[in-house]
């Protein structure tokens, strides 16, 4: 999936700016690698709807999808079942909704309601969210597919909504439109049948890519033109990738031969593209709706899990098994205890006559259901919901920190996704990329090396560029030298690029005026490499104007504007890590100009000052400069044709047509002549490297991932602290021409690391290269992917799970948010799994008393609102306001971080821990109330209290004790937790008081009548729950006060530290 | 899915996964700096406690200070109260009631009564209360505990004609709804004990015993109602109704008094009420204390007669009565005094053990704070 080569070349393109968090690397070699999409099936789409000349081509009219993009779910009528259905498909609902199931069915010892109105509650919480969810996004389809279009018809320009578009349609985009679906370039404004388009919500890159009309249709200017265009287009099925596209069209005239043309990706305006700097364009439609390449790209997201939810799922797996083995235990020991007939059926209490026909296998089964029904509690049915409240409410509190807000973007950090708030607690190694990310990716351009002369714009002072477009100063470090090749050198930068000169001040793209002072045309470009290049060249007094009728023009030194005829364009790829241009100068010369990384340029030399340019590369290099070679090669006319039959049969061909592309240039990029290099400073974002030194504490391996030169990305390294001096750096240079995947390249790395750790220890960064165009993927395929807002590129930060202003906010963003939302997430899941053992486990030993008959130890009220109110307010709020550890603390010693490292809290042994709590609590609750009970008069009148009072005594012990245990585990009281926790104590009380106050007319029983004031009453009764609620505290803060003692944590040292 | 990251034409993210709304909230952030609340950038002021040996070593001496007296209380007063539990199952061929036992039948019409002579060590002083007592008698089983009609027992007409489901099989007898209703009311406690005082010289002197205020008092008043409202006659309110298959009599048959007849006799409320345990007892009768001079129950010889209605055996029941005298605390029950005594005792032992911890660790904690 994910190509890498590790090696030194510059990546161009690489503009998007993100963090990969994986969380363990094992993980990754696991994933499964999807195969490309291969051609296989191809259309043909009718220009304006046009059937072909006779002689052609059958015409067969074909139907393709329209124009509507459908992304929501649901309609409004299949919502609710679908709804449904989608939420039982969750493992958890369709248990619940099993035990509701079973309790209408058979004879339970509880009500459905118990199990029923809960699973009501959570299913139609759920389904109110996604419905909301779901709207929204009907919403948005709907603006989408009733926005307007321009769609050509008999000569005419004519508006029609989106979602009428055909395939053939002849559509007119106008500037700073969005491309409404897929679209082959016929022509446009410009003379030149160019138009210029940002892809920035498709790939993230705001830089302006030139697309290419076709080149026998870019002369038609007006609608009739283009209506009378008669022409096929054979292209490929819709496919997913976003950079590929083959075609073909067929041009029909009158009475001649159909002209064919290739289309490649130059020729495809994708939908979600938008229009830029370019008037209005002709296209045809050749995908659309859910065919578009867009489309198809969000149809695989997949959802991330985080390693909270494993452990839960695992824990659930542990209650689902000790909920059978209990029911099981319970039926096979109610059945021995039965034996005789007369415990069976005593006298007093007979079966009814159905029951007694019953199969004695039939009543055993039943029972088991029964059983499991009455101790199906123990797994929490409101757990999910917490969770799920928590994750969202909670994500709130990334979004409104003010410490990760950046004044200059004006933004703050982003939660797209809530699922994995917690993970970022548990990051074991970042993947960052290292331009932009790392880098503020604003590039300055520093010095240059021709044939060994260094020539330095002296107008940079302090990062700031004056106003120096006249003066230049060049110093010389050779005095006397020959300087036969500065005028190539410079004339080669500034005819070797793809840079557009952008006039006027109208997009957010890369800002640098030209003309001195007013900023009224820049330059731009996919690379900003190339424009710091550019404009270094200008403060050295070559002014690249622009291109025009495919002439580049450049103003000298000497003022004077020199003409050159851009022949060819050979573009920037990762496997050649070079570009190259064909020109022709005024005099007729022939001149290839190409610029690389200095390992593909080196080789392709065969003269030029070698030695000394390499030497200063390694220089540049070592100060963590982004270096770059450039050489030119003088063609001949027939060479040149040679070239351009070569070019020309490459781009033509339908398959295969970037491997032959890519012979092509091996063939003609060869014999050049060195230049010299350049050097490109990428200066570190504010305190990156203070940043990267505080995850190396936290024990996060920090991984660059980068296509600059080992030199380059060593000093880079150095200065960013991820290097230390003593680092012993283990170059690992290899080259890979084919496509891997990161995964096998992690998995070579990650045993060479367990070497290298054995060794000395440590753990050392690795640089790493990847393919360019996969950026989306790779954020896709992180545990948690981080994206940065950058300059350009918010694609990146909306395709993460969160966002980031700068690189600087990681800090805070794993260190102070993740621990916390960790270290919240884990008491949630333990103490949730804990209050059911405490709650479930005396109703299982109740069974020993009451001749395993299933009769629940409390009232049905009790039973359903447990988990609904009278526990659950004081675990949310702990799980979304809870500190641990001050702000402060965490973010002054990172090494805090290790302490919740590798899922910590959610191990085994604290969840055996956990559980045994419960059900030492749960013993003393139920054996305290026994031997109370037993045979004794609790009251001072004599009267005698019955099960009711037993369960409800036992249940009060319950909930106190359960939430004073979260109130133990409390470190942060805020005001919030005083009123929650004691609040809902006072409301379980109220809401006792209330339920056993009143005749309830809607109740077959009234059996809670009075009970609850009646325990009230009685003294010992208080002192029992005083007593019991004392002694199942107790343990626990003892193993709290004792490990606190002997072996304190690294965070227990920081509670109690000076603050 | 393709709806879960569906971007609109602006770019911004309309919908996204299930934090939604967070990310619409992020996109349309831009220029708009979060709030500078204590709450929303966590910092509200907290109070922070810590449970180290410092801080909790008080606290453990203190729970045994208090508890430690507060048990000895409740023993001594637990010891106080006197008790005496007399079985009259009649399991034993020497038991007086062992004839009645063994030959039972529930159609005899003729009552069997046995009497058991028992002698208190000890004067009662004060209201002695009278207690039945059953073992092994699952009253607390899912069967038994739901077999009732409350609102028949409230007096519902209703529910008197047909009553609950619940009630099967003891719902109807003879096409007639049963009243009451139910496995519960079906096997109510009907033997009749009586308390004789032979006095020294020589006379049987019956103790007089009060049905009164034997049953919660909301129970009698609220809960537990005779069909046809106040005053009116029961034998006409129940007419159409038979009696539980069990009883000899029917319902507006139990006491002669009006106030304690039908669904009101304190008796039927008292065994209503559903025991926790297998082994259990129930309020019988109260021995009003009517001399302040006397003792209620004076020292000496005394004989249980006892109509010996209820079969226990088949089940390997056990019948037992018991007369308590009650202090605040309720009736004897050493454990919870016991329960608080050791507690008290651990509190403030692990207080002691805390204290040494604190001795030995805390200083080394502290230490290794300073140089941290």
């Amino acid at each position: 999936m994910l190509w890498l080569v590790f090696a030194d070349f510059i990546p161009w393109n690489i503009n998007s700016f993100y963090l990969l968090l994986f969380l363990s690397l094992h993980s990754l070699f696991c994933h499964q690698c999807t195969g490309e999409e291969i051609w296989v099936d191809s259309r043909t789409v009718y220009i304006g709807h046009k059937e072909p000349p006779p002689g052609a081509e059958a015409y067969i009219p074909q139907r393709y999808p329209d124009n509507r993009i459908v992304s929501s779910k649901y309609t409004f009528w299949n919502f609710i079942p679908k709804n449904l259905f989608e939420q039982f498909r969750r493992i958890a609902n369709f248990y619940f909704l099993l035990i509701f199931l079973v309790q209408l069915i058979i004879d339970t010892p509880t009500s459905p309601v118990t199990s029923g109105l809960p699973l009501f509650f959570v299913i139609t919480v759920t389904a109110i969210k996604q419905g909301y969810e779901d709207w929204l996004r009907h919403k948005a389809d709907c603006s989408i597919n009733e926005c307007p279009v321009d769609v050509v018809q008999q000569g005419n320009v004519a508006r029609t909504q989106s979602h009428k578009l055909r395939v053939g349609d002849i559509v007119m985009v106008r500037e700073d439109e969005t491309f409404p679906c897929d679209l082959i370039f016929l022509s446009s404004s410009r003379d030149d049948g160019t138009c210029y388009v940002t892809t920035t919500s498709l790939d993230g890159e705001s830089s302006h890519k030139t697309y290419y009309a076709v080149p026998d249709t870019m002369a038609f200017k007006t609608e009739q033109e283009v209506d009378s265009l008669h022409a096929t287009i054979e292209c490929e099925q819709p496919q997913p990738d976003l950079y590929k596209f083959v075609g073909r069209i067929n041009i029909y005239k009158d009475k001649e031969e159909p002209v064919s043309r290739t289309l490649g990706a130059e020729n495809l305006l994708l939908r979600g593209a938008t229009l830029k700097n370019t008037k209005h364009i002709y296209a045809v439609a050749v995908y659309t709706g859910m065919e578009t390449k867009m489309a198809l790209n969000y149809q695989s997201k997949s959802q991330k899990r985080s390693a909270v939810e494993k452990s839960m799922n695992a824990f659930l797996i542990v209650y689902l098994c000790i909920l059978i083995s209990k029911a099981l235990i319970n039926t096979v020991l109610k059945y021995a205890w039965q034996w005789l007939p007369d415990r069976d059926e005593p006298w007093y209490n007979h079966r009814t006559e159905n029951e007694r026909q019953r199969h004695v296998v039939i009543r055993a089964f039943t029972d088991f259901l029964a059983f499991m029904v009455l101790f199906n509690y123990i797994i929490p049915v409101s757990m999910y919901v917490t969770v799920e409240m928590q994750k969202f409410l909670g994500s709130y509190f990334i979004t409104w920190d003010e410490e990760m807000f950046d004044e200059e973007l004006g933004q703050g950090a982003q939660v797209n996704t809530s699922d994995l708030n917690e993970e970022l607690g548990q990051v074991e190694y970042v993947f960052t990329d290292k331009t932009g990310t790392l880098t503020e990716n604003n590039m300055e351009f520093i010095e240059c090396c021709v044939d060994g002369n260094v020539y330095i714009p002296h107008a940079i002072c302090n990062g700031q560029i004056l106003s120096a477009a006249s003066s230049i100063d060049m110093i010389d470090s050779s005095p006397g030298g020959y300087r036969r090749y500065e005028d190539l050198f410079f004339r080669a930068l500034c005819l070797c690029h793809t840079v557009q000169v952008k006039e006027e001040e109208t997009v957010d793209g890369i800002k640098r005026g030209i003309h001195q002072g007013k900023p009224t045309s820049f330059y731009i470009s996919s690379s900003p490499d190339e424009v710091a290049l550019v404009e270094g060249m200008k403060r050295l007094g070559y002014t690249y104007l622009r291109l025009k009728d495919n002439y580049m023009e450049i103003l000298n030194k000497d003022d004077e504007i020199e003409r050159f005829e851009l022949l060819h364009v050979l573009n920037f790829d990762s496997v050649r890590r070079r570009m190259s241009v064909i020109v022709k100068s005024i005099s007729g010369e022939y001149l290839l100009f190409c610029k690389g990384a200095d390992s593909s340029i080196f080789p392709r030399v065969v003269s030029g000052k070698v030695e000394q340019v390499k030497a200063h590369v390694e220089q540049n290099a070592v100060e963590g400069l982004r270096t770059l070679c450039v050489a030119y090669r003088r063609l001949s006319e027939s060479e040149y044709l040679e070239a351009c039959h070569y070019l020309t049969e490459a781009k033509l061909a339908l398959q295969d047509r970037e491997h032959r592309l890519a012979q092509a240039y091996d063939v003609i990029e060869r014999d050049l002549v060195l230049l010299g290099a350049t050097a490109v400073e990428d200066r570190l974002q504010e305190k990156a490297a203070d940043t990267i030194e505080s995850l190396h504490k936290a024990g996060i391996k920090v991984w660059v991932l980068t296509g600059d030169k080992m030199e380059t990305a060593a000093a880079t390294c150095y200065a960013s602290k991820l290097f230390r001096r003593s680092t012993q750096i283990l170059e690992l240079t290899k080259k890979r021409t084919k496509e891997q995947s990161l995964h096998d390249v992690l998995f070579e790395l990650n045993r060479t690391v367990i070497r290298q750790r054995s060794m000395s220890g440590g753990f050392r960064p690795w640089e790493l290269q990847r393919d360019l165009s996969r950026n989306m993927s790779m954020i896709l395929e992180a545990h948690v992917g981080i994206g940065i807002m950058g300059k350009e590129g918010r694609q990146a930060a909306r395709n993460s799970d969160y966002a980031i202003p700068k690189f600087k906010h990681l800090k805070k963003m794993l260190l102070v948010h993740g621990h916390y939302y960790y270290i919240r997430i884990a008491e949630l899941v333990q103490y949730f799994f804990y209050k059911n053992v405490c709650f479930i486990f005396p109703q299982f030993l109740y069974q020993f008393f009451c001749g395993f008959s299933q009769q629940p130890l409390y009232d049905t009220a009790y039973l359903t609102l447990y988990n609904i109110s009278f526990t659950s307010l004081p675990i949310l709020l702990y799980s979304l306001v809870e500190q641990h550890v001050t702000i402060d603390a965490l973010k002054r010693d990172p090494s805090l971080y290790r302490d919740i490292a590798k899922n910590s809290l959610l191990r085994w042994p604290v969840f055996l821990y956990w559980t045994c709590l419960g059900v030492f609590d749960a013993v003393i609750f139920f054996f305290g109330a026994y031997f109370l009970f037993d045979n004794t008069t609790f009251t001072s009148n004599g009267q005698m209290f019955g099960n009711w009072t037993f369960g409800t005594l036992i249940f009060t012990v319950l909930v106190f004790t359960v939430t004073l245990k979260l109130a133990l585990d409390t470190r942060h009281w805020t005001w919030i937790n005083h009123f929650v926790i004691w609040g809902s104590l006072l409301f379980y009380v109220i809401f006792s008081l209330l339920w056993g106050g009143i005749i309830w007319p809607f109740l077959n029983y009234q059996r809670m009548y009075y009970v609850f004031m009646q325990m009230l009453s009685s003294g010992p009764a208080w002192l029992s729950i005083i007593l019991l609620i004392t002694v199942s505290l107790l343990p626990d803060v003892i193993k709290k006060v004792l490990c606190r003692a002997i072996c304190p944590t690294a965070t227990e040292r920081a509670q109690v530290g000076p603050l | 899915m393709l709806a879960s990251s569906y971007k609109d034409e602006d770019g911004h993210i309309s919908v996204s996964g299930s934090g939604a709304a967070a990310a619409a909230g992020g996109g349309s952030l831009r220029n708009k700096k979060p709030e500078n609340t204590a709450f929303k950038q966590q910092r509200l002021p907290a109070w922070q406690p810590i449970l180290t040996a410092g801080t909790v070593l008080p606290a453990f001496f203190i729970i045994g200070l208090i508890f430690i007296p507060i048990g000895i209380g409740l023993y001594v007063t637990s010891n106080n109260i006197k008790e005496i539990e007399i079985d009259y199952t009649g399991v034993d061929m020497s038991s007086p009631c062992f004839n009645c036992s063994q030959n039972f039948s529930w159609n005899s019409t003729k009552s069997c009564t046995c009497s058991i002579p028992f002698q208190l060590d000890q004067p009662y002083e004060s209201n002695v209360f009278m207690y039945y007592g059953l073992s092994n008698f699952y009253q607390n089983h899912r069967r038994y505990v739901k077999s009732r009609d409350d609102s028949q027992l409230n007096g519902n007409e209703e529910s008197l004609r047909s009553p609950s489901k619940e009630c099967e099989p003891y719902a109807r007898h003879d096409n007639k709804p049963i009243a009451p209703c139910g496995a519960i009311a079906n096997s109510m406690f009907n033997d009749t004990l009586e308390l004789f005082y032979n006095d020294p010289n020589g006379t049987k002197v019956q103790v007089p015993l009060t049905a009164t205020e034997i049953a919660w008092w909301t129970d009698k008043h609220v809960k537990f109602r005779n069909p046809g409202g106040e005053g009116s006659d029961l034998a006409a309110a129940f007419q159409g109704t038979t009696k539980p298959v069990n009883w000899r009599r029917p319902v507006y048959e139990l006491d002669s008094d009006p106030n304690n007849n039908g669904f009101i006799n304190e008796d039927f409320i008292v065994w209503m009420r559903t025991a926790a345990l297998p082994t259990f007892r129930k309020l019988y009768r109260i021995i009003q204390r009517r001399n302040n001079l006397l003792p209620t129950l004076p020292r000496g010889n005394y004989t249980l007669e006892v109509v010996y209605n209820y079969p226990v055996r088949s089940f390997e029941g056990r019948k037992r009565m018991i007369l308590s005298t009650i202090s605040w605390m309720g009736g004897k029950n050493p454990f919870l005094g016991i329960a608080y005594i050791t507690v008290g005792s651990i509190c403030f032992l692990l207080g002691i053990v805390l204290l040494i911890i604190h001795h030995k660790y805390g200083n080394r904690n502290n230490g290794a704070d300073v140089s941290h």
